[in-house]
Formats: structure tokens, sequence, C-alpha cells
């Protein structure tokens, strides 16, 4: 139903290329989530797929279709934008509403299909009122409602909860997740945040510079980064990457150890070094520590290991979990 | 206590200008209303006495002040709604990406610095003029006989040279309006399937409501005393064919050397002014909260 393929697809604004050349293929009902930093190109791929960019070369398939030149209103997709762009003159009813009307649809079906998407939103109370009146999370409900009423073949999001704050993110997370698994329509989401991708996506593509660095699970990309990039760019707090005769001895140019992959201890081990910063989370602590002969080294410890401050410390990575990489970066 | 030393520090110091400004508009005002309960005739020096209400029965009974009411109502409106389609229509074009764009838009702002005289002049002269005036010559050259514009569609002709002043003031202010529109909200539209025409009527318009409500606001307090254009063009002729309310208060006083009843006059033009603004206001100015 809906499956998104793309074909050599480019993209050049006046002398810069954004994206160079990209094959990927998004399968029917898969949450699929852009992931890279800013200026990556992940909006701009996914403005591609919508139609509200022209490609500049390759082609795009949207089930089973070509759609390279169809208009956005044709490709059967729906979008939901960073600022949710709602129609601010409009109510809420309305603003569902839209696409509906838009398509010609006869005022009762219009009616039930706005009670419907407002019921599975929690919105109900508030079909009358205007967009400003309602707090970030509503707003960005109503977005969702105005996708969802379309019955689209896949629903497109850009980065939709940067402008939300930190608790209501994880809320809306949630909320995103289960609506897909109520759907079964296929998601392809745009973020900068790992954490959003991780837990959320069937399948993370990782971008970079307008190229694609890895395709796969999260646990995947998590266990097997195909190289530095995607190494240092999933798991939060970032891999350690250590060069120099460590990394040789290991027989690699670097040598990547995840600060979850160590163990700290206060007697014995294979590294020792001195705490320069501790972050108490409670259930974790985090310590920055200048590791003798290494360098500065992220590790994480149970919320119960006391340390503070220019303690001495003595680490030992697991050796089994260490990412060793070659010159060009490609994991060995 | 510093506050409040302060406050009242600050109200004498303000007072000066307030009180200035608080006379410069109720002296003439109230000379104004003075005036139109006398009878004073510039003709008839030294011999002002008080009239009563006769001033003001003698200019709403002129049929004169009908025709100049009916013509100031048809010029507000004829103008507005020249400009604000016009502008809308303006604006959308120059919204669009074009080679030179800077040039045409500095070239479409223009007519707004030529001072009313000179613009009205201009279109007398070389344009609307029977004989030597660019329309004639291309109705001549397709064979029709030329129009005489300010002797035969008098008030249109002023409704086109006041509407071609105003249209860049309302051109600028609907392209400042549609620059502001979210570029999101017109992709959100295009993604819901909405054409051109959709995208202009359903977003566009309603964006640009607080922008339309401005130009009519402004234009209207302007137009209700268009003066140099008649004056320079027609006279107010034929007849009164062309003549406003502010041309009507102008003749009676200095044509007519009449001072009592061209004060009348000019009350009942302040009343009818704002009558206007209140009906403005209540229907258009909701536009303007929030």
């Amino acid at each position: 139903m809906g499956s998104i393929t793309l074909r050599n697809v480019s993209k050049v604004f006046g002398e810069a290329k954004v994206i160079p050349s990209i094959d990927l293929d998004i399968e029917d009902g898969e949450f699929v989530v852009f992931v890279g930093p800013s200026g990556c190109g992940k909006s701009t791929l996914l403005r591609l797929i919508a139609g509200l960019e022209d490609v500049s070369g390759g082609e795009i398939v949207i089930d089973g279709k070509p759609a390279t030149d169809a208009p956005p209103a044709r490709r059967g997709l729906a979008m939901v934008f960073q600022s949710y762009a709602l129609y601010p003159h409009m109510s809420v009813r309305s603003n569902i509403a839209f696409p509906l009307k838009m398509a010609g649809m006869d005022k009762a079906e219009i009616d039930r299909k706005v009670a419907d998407a407002a019921k599975v939103l929690n919105l109900t109370d508030y079909l009358e009122r205007k967009p400003r009146q309602l707090s970030g999370g509503q707003r960005q409900r109503v977005a969702i409602g105005r996708a969802i009423v379309r019955q689209p073949k896949a629903f497109l999001f850009d980065e939709p909860l940067s402008n939300l704050d930190a608790a209501l993110r994880v809320n809306m997370r949630l909320e995103i997740s289960e609506l897909h698994q109520q759907l079964q329509t296929t998601m392809i989401y745009v973020t900068h945040d790992q954490v959003e991708a991780m837990t959320m996506a069937d399948k993370i593509v990782v971008l970079n510079k307008g190229r694609i660095e890895q395709v796969g699970s999260p646990l995947d990309l998590y266990r097997k980064p195909a190289n530095l990039f995607v190494a240092g760019f999933i798991g939060s707090p970032k891999m350690n990457l250590i060069e120099g005769a460590y990394a040789e001895a290991k027989g690699a140019k670097t040598v990547g150890i995840r600060p979850e992959h160590m163990v700290l201890s206060h007697d014995s081990g294979s590294w020792t070094g001195t705490v320069t910063i501790a972050e108490h989370l409670g259930s974790d602590t985090f310590m920055h520590i200048e590791v003798d002969g290494i360098g500065t080294v992220t590790a994480r410890a149970n919320g119960d290991f006391a340390c503070r401050h220019g303690d001495r410390v003595y680490i030992t990575p697991d050796e089994n979990r260490l990412y060793r990489f070659d010159e060009k970066g490609l994991a060995l | 206590m510093a506050t409040t030393h302060t406050h009242s520090a600050a109200r004498l110091m303000m007072a000066p200008s307030v009180i200035l400004l608080f006379a410069w508009m109720a002296v003439p005002l109230g000379m104004t209303i003075y005036f139109s309960f006398l009878r004073y005739n510039l003709l008839m020096p030294g011999m002002e006495e008080y009239t009563g209400f006769l001033n003001y029965q003698y200019f709403l009974t002129d049929p004169a002040f009908f025709a100049a009411l009916t013509n100031t109502l048809l010029l507000v409106g004829g103008v507005l709604s020249i400009t604000i389609i016009g502008g809308i229509a303006f604006a959308l074009l120059l919204d669009q990406p074009i080679f030179g764009q800077g040039i045409v838009r500095i070239l479409v702002i223009a007519p707004f610095f030529v001072m009313p005289t000179v613009s009205a002049l201009v279109w007398k002269n070389m344009f609307m003029n029977p004989v030597n005036g660019l329309f004639a010559w291309i109705s001549r050259s397709f064979g029709f006989a030329p129009l005489d514009f300010l002797a035969s569609i008098p008030l249109l002709s002023i409704i086109i040279i006041v509407a071609w002043q105003w249209l860049p003031f309302a051109t600028l202010i609907m392209l400042t309006a549609l620059q502001s529109l979210d570029e999101e909200q017109k992709d959100a539209a295009e993604m819901d399937g909405a054409g051109a025409v959709s995208r202009f009527l359903y977003i566009v318009l309603p964006h640009m409501a607080r922008a339309i409500t401005v130009v009519i606001l402004i234009e209207t307090i302007f137009l209700l005393s268009v003066f140099a254009e008649i004056l320079v063009t027609t006279n107010g002729g034929p007849g009164t064919a062309s003549t406003n309310l502010t041309y009507l208060v102008y003749a009676q006083a200095l044509l007519q050397f009449d001072i009592g009843g061209a004060s009348a006059g000019g009350i009942v033009a302040v009343i009818l002014a704002n009558i206007v603004a209140i009906f403005l206001v209540r229907l258009i100015g909701k536009n303007l909260e929030a």
C-alpha cells in the first residue's frame, strides 16, 4: 500500500549539491526515521518525497507507481510540519476538514471523519477553538489530525517535536508510536535527535552531507555501526573514539568503545585516570575521565558508584565490545 | 514616593506640548462652530450677526450638498475598490521572483511620491486631454472620436487619477503582508490538495485581512478630503458633477465668500466623517484585534 522507492535521487540548489545520489527502499507499514546533523539534507529528502521540491535527477516510486513528476496532492502523502503550519484563521474543525473539503467530499462525510479523528486524538472538546488558543501539544495533535483524515499512503513528519518542551516531547513520542501501531501506515520521520530515532524507528536512515551512511534497525546501528560517523552519532553519550598506540595494538586506526561498556573500580583495572567531571543522574553517573596515555574518555557507572572531581579510578574496557575502524573510517 | 514625584514632574514637563496640541485642535474647531452660527459674508464686512441654525438649514437643503455627498461616497468607494483589488493583484505579481525585482518595486511605488496637484495636471494635460492627450491619440488611431474625459465622465476621471496615486500604497502594504505568510502554511495547503485558486482564497486572502483593513482605514481618512485633484482638473464641474464635500465647503467660503455657510458645511463634513469612521471601525475594526 505505502511502499516508497527512491532511485538515484539527487537535488541541486544552484551550485550546491545538497543530495548527490540516494537509493532507498521503504516498505509498506514501516516507521522509517531519517536522522543526521543539521544541514545533512534530511529535510530536503523529505520534501522531495512529498513533492514540495522537484528532484534534479533520479526517480521516486510511490506504491508501485512512478511519482517523480506528480504534484504533491496526487502522491497521497500527508505531512506534519515543524511549525505545525495550522491555518490560524480557521477553527480546529476547519483545519482538520480542509484536505477533505479540497477533495470535494460531501459535508456529512467530512463531519463524520473529523469527529473520528478528533476522538482518536482527544481533540473533541477543542474543535471550535482557533489554533492560537491551543497549547503546543494540542496544536501538534491538530496537525496530525489534519494528516490522518486523508487516509494517506504514508505520513511524513518534519521534526515535529522540536518545538515542544522535554516532558511533552516524550509524551508525543509515545503517542506517535501508538498511532503507528494503530494505523499500520508507512511513516517517515525526520529528526536530528538520535534518541527519537532509536526509540521510534523500525528502520533508521543515517544521513550525512546528503549521503546515506547506513540503513538498519536501531539495534543494528548500535551494535554494528558501519563507519565512524554512525558510531559517533548513534548512542548517548557518544562512543569514545581512541587513536594512537592503543588502537595500533588492536590492529586499527581508531578504536571505539561505548561509555556503557566499561567497568569502573576504585581498586583495580587495566587503565587508570583522573575524574574531571562527574554528572550524577541518579540512576547513572557519567564521568569524564582523563586516562593516562589514552586521553579523555567518557564512562558510565552505576549511580551508586561514589566518585568526585579529582578522584583516581580504574577502568576496564569490555574487550568483546570494541569497535575497530580503518584509515577511511570504515568498520573492520 | 519617588515615582509619584517623577509622575507629576513628567506631567508638568509634558503639559506645554499637550496644551499646545489641544489648543491647536480646539481653537479652530471652536471658531468654526462659532462662525457657523453667524451670518458672516466677506462681501459685507462688519455686518456679522447671530442667525441660529439658519446656515445649517441652507447648507443641508442645498441640492449641491446631496450631489456632493453622493460624489464623496462614490469617490471613496471607487478608489478603495480599485486600489484594494489592484493592490492585491500587483502584490501577487511582485511577490514572484523576477529579474530586476528591486527596480520594478521602486517603479511601482513611484506614483505615491508625486504630489497630487502635479499628478492631476499630468493626467489632465498628457493623458485625458481630448486634443493632445495620449488616450485621445489612441482612440483616434483606432478611428474613434476621442473622449473628453473631464467633461463627459468627470467623477470617474478623478477616481482614476486618485486611484493611480493610492495604488502604490495599497500594493506596498499588501506585499509586506504577503511576504509575512509562513511558507510552511502554503506547503501544507499544497499537500492538502488545494490548487492555486483555493490556496489564494483560503490561505492567502484571510492572512491579508488585517492589511486590507489597514488600507481601508487609512485610505478612507485621506480620500474623504480629496481636494487638489478636483481643483486643478474640473473645478468641481460641470455643474456639481465632480464636487465633493471638501470642494463644496471651499466653494462656499472662497468663491461665494459665505464664511458662515462654509463653517456650517465644515461641521457637517466632520460629523459625516465621524459616522463613516464609526461604521468602518465597527465593521472591520475587529480584524485589528489580537
